[in-house]
């Protein structure tokens, strides 16, 4: 049964692996990406100032409530971010609008407002593209991925239950042995981030488990997105904020409020500062800390907006259920993350990319090996994913330095300039797979790897040139995002150069020796 | 090798409809509110997903595979139906 069970299991492992494997290439590398989103927002938005390097809460929270005061006074809600935490580097005051919510990021000291940036979809876009799959409708998009997300699950559990040597793998790496170094390769890979797919896997059909798995829900709330609803406000204890009273009335002085917060968390720990029913007499301000944890629902303090007085410090729901799902959710998104833990995740999701990459490579190198052995001609297929791999593995990195340049090359003022941006990476991709198409395999690797070396190793120059920030001055700004997002490319730009001299040199052997 | 689609098939779409009936049946037997039932079933169904594909590639046929998922699935299909439970 055994020997049955590891036969079947790695005839399914190839196939489908062949199948999704382009798909799962792009989920994690675009999802990488999204563990420097406000990093990459901060590179696409070079008209934003730099960050403030300190911030008094008390006065930035004041700032934003004399914008809001004087230019959305009757809105429902006001959300404010205070500034100096990464993912909100800027002072922002946001407000419901016609069923979303529109933001304006605003000078800490003055409460002016900042320039206002180019359009762009930013870092969040590319990052929302690793579960949303842009153009697709939405729900197409996530069966899709839920689907690429098991198979990945299963192949972990049956490459970990099936594997005769799993940790002596883990030491193993042959080079320059053709097939079985790529097999050497995506071993290692997929052995050292074994936790962290277990993790990622796991907690990202979380996500979507109320519409992947509907009937677990509809037994018990009824069918349709009415019963998921239910089950969700339920799940996480949400309460529907009062009606306003109707008689007007001013808001209490924030400074004091913020005080007692951050005398309650510590200084600068305030992140959000939320004002219900605003100039009403049942105002309620809700003050929340930073995340310095994987668990996403924190404790909220809850003031009287009129008198200022504090009503309720809210302890979050610890429901065993919504822990165990807040922790994985948490975990996944890492937004707790400092730098160094950053970069641990980050680093783990290439690792994750180049495990997916060289089990491409390896399915054509394989077959590539056996037609030399047996002299035999490679069939259509074989030809195909070769071409296709080569457009996936080099080709997507091309496209999402495509994805920059259209940011600071197309029009400032062209009409759905953020669409246009997302267009330009998958403009550039097609591109990458006609160039695949027309060029022999070889040849073309080292084509797209020398292309993928430019279009991310110059992107400090682009970013020199365009908007006048170039590396020099961010360092010595201390705009820490901005020189990061530059380094990081010309480092990456760097690894493609090498790579493609590399096998440069390797196709030019093979010629010769041909 | 044998049998692969007939395999594939049993794990992709029994496997699925197991991945729902199993965790909802087995919380029948916890005293737990209506959130939590649903939270924990939510939070076991992929791993029981998972555990029925590999489970199919395991037996040691295709009608086995079949046979073994509808040992454990149609009993927890019978129960939800009896409890009203039916999704």
């Amino acid at each position: 049964m055994t020997g049955g069970f590891r036969q079947s299991t790695s005839w399914v492992h190839t196939w489908v692996g062949l199948l999704l494997g382009s798909l799962l290439y792009f989920i994690f590398l675009t999802g990488t990406a999204g563990y420097f989103d406000s990093e990459i927002d901060r590179w696409m938005r070079p008209e934003l100032p730099p960050p403030p390097a300190t911030v008094d809460s008390a006065r930035a929270a004041d700032a934003a409530l004399r914008y809001l005061n004087a230019h959305e006074a009757g809105a429902e809600r006001w959300t404010i971010q205070l500034p100096g935490h990464r993912d909100t580097p800027h002072l922002v005051a946001s407000w419901p609008h016609d069923g979303h919510m529109e933001e304006q990021a605003l000078d800490a000291d003055s409460g002016e407002p900042l320039a206002t940036p180019r359009e762009t979809g930013g870092g969040q876009l590319l990052y929302r593209m690793h579960w949303r799959l842009h153009y697709l409708p939405a729900g197409a998009a996530l069966w899709l991925v839920g689907a690429a997300t098991v198979f990945l699950l299963v192949s972990l559990v049956s490459g970990v239950v099936a594997h005769k040597r799993f940790f002596s793998d883990f030491f193993t790496f042959r080079a320059g042995k053709g097939q079985r170094s790529w097999l050497d390769a995506h071993n290692v890979l997929g052995v050292m981030t074994l936790p962290f797919q277990f993790m990622i896997t796991y907690s990202g059909l979380i996500f979507f488990a109320v519409t992947l798995m509907p009937w677990v829900v509809s037994a018990h709330y009824g069918a349709g997105p009415a019963g998921q609803g239910q089950f969700l406000a339920e799940f996480s204890a949400w309460q529907a904020p009062a009606a306003p009273s109707g008689t007007p009335a001013p808001l209490a002085p924030v400074a004091p409020m913020l005080a007692q917060a951050e005398q309650r968390w510590g200084r600068g720990s305030v992140q959000v500062v939320e004002v219900l029913n605003p100039g009403d007499a049942s105002a309620r301000v809700q003050i929340a800390p930073v995340l310095t944890g994987p668990l996403r629902n924190v404790e909220v303090m809850v003031f009287d907006g009129a008198s200022g007085a504090l009503l309720e410090t809210r302890a979050p729901s610890r429901r065993g259920t919504l822990t165990v799902a807040e922790g994985m959710l948490g975990l996944h998104e890492g937004l707790f993350a400092g730098p160094v833990l950053r970069w641990l995740y980050a680093l783990s999701g290439l690792l994750g990319t180049a495990m997916v990459a060289t089990g491409l490579v390896l399915w054509t190198v394989k077959r590539r090996q056996k037609l030399e052995r047996d002299q035999g001609r490679p069939h259509r297929g074989l030809r195909l994913v070769e071409r296709l791999n080569v457009a996936t593995v080099f080709g997507l990195p091309v496209a999402i330095g495509a994805y920059f340049w259209a940011n600071r090359l197309l029009p400032i003022d062209l009409a759905d300039r953020a669409g246009w941006e997302a267009h330009a990476l998958f403009i550039a991709w097609g591109a990458t797979l006609l160039h695949a198409c027309l060029r022999p395999p070889p040849r073309a690797w080292v084509e797209q790897g020398a292309l993928a070396a430019g279009a991310l190793g110059l992107l400090p120059v682009l970013n020199a040139l365009t908007d006048g920030q170039h590396l020099g001055a961010s360092w010595a700004g201390g705009d820490w995002a901005m020189a990061g997002f530059d380094l990081t490319a010309l480092a990456l730009g760097s690894a493609f150069a090498w790579i493609a001299w590399r096998l440069h040199r390797r196709a030019r052997r093979t010629e010769a020796g041909a | 090798m044998n049998q692969i689609p007939a395999r594939a098939l049993a794990g992709v779409a029994g496997g699925y409809v197991l991945a729902q009936w199993l965790p909802l049946a087995l919380m029948e037997a916890l005293p737990l509110d209506r959130v939590d039932t649903v939270a924990l079933a939510l939070l076991m169904s992929f791993a029981v997903y998972v555990a029925a594909i590999l489970w199919c590639f395991a037996a040691r046929s295709a009608w086995r595979a079949c046979a073994g998922l509808a040992l454990v699935g149609l009993p927890c299909g019978a129960l939800l139906l009896a409890l009203g439970r039916w999704p």
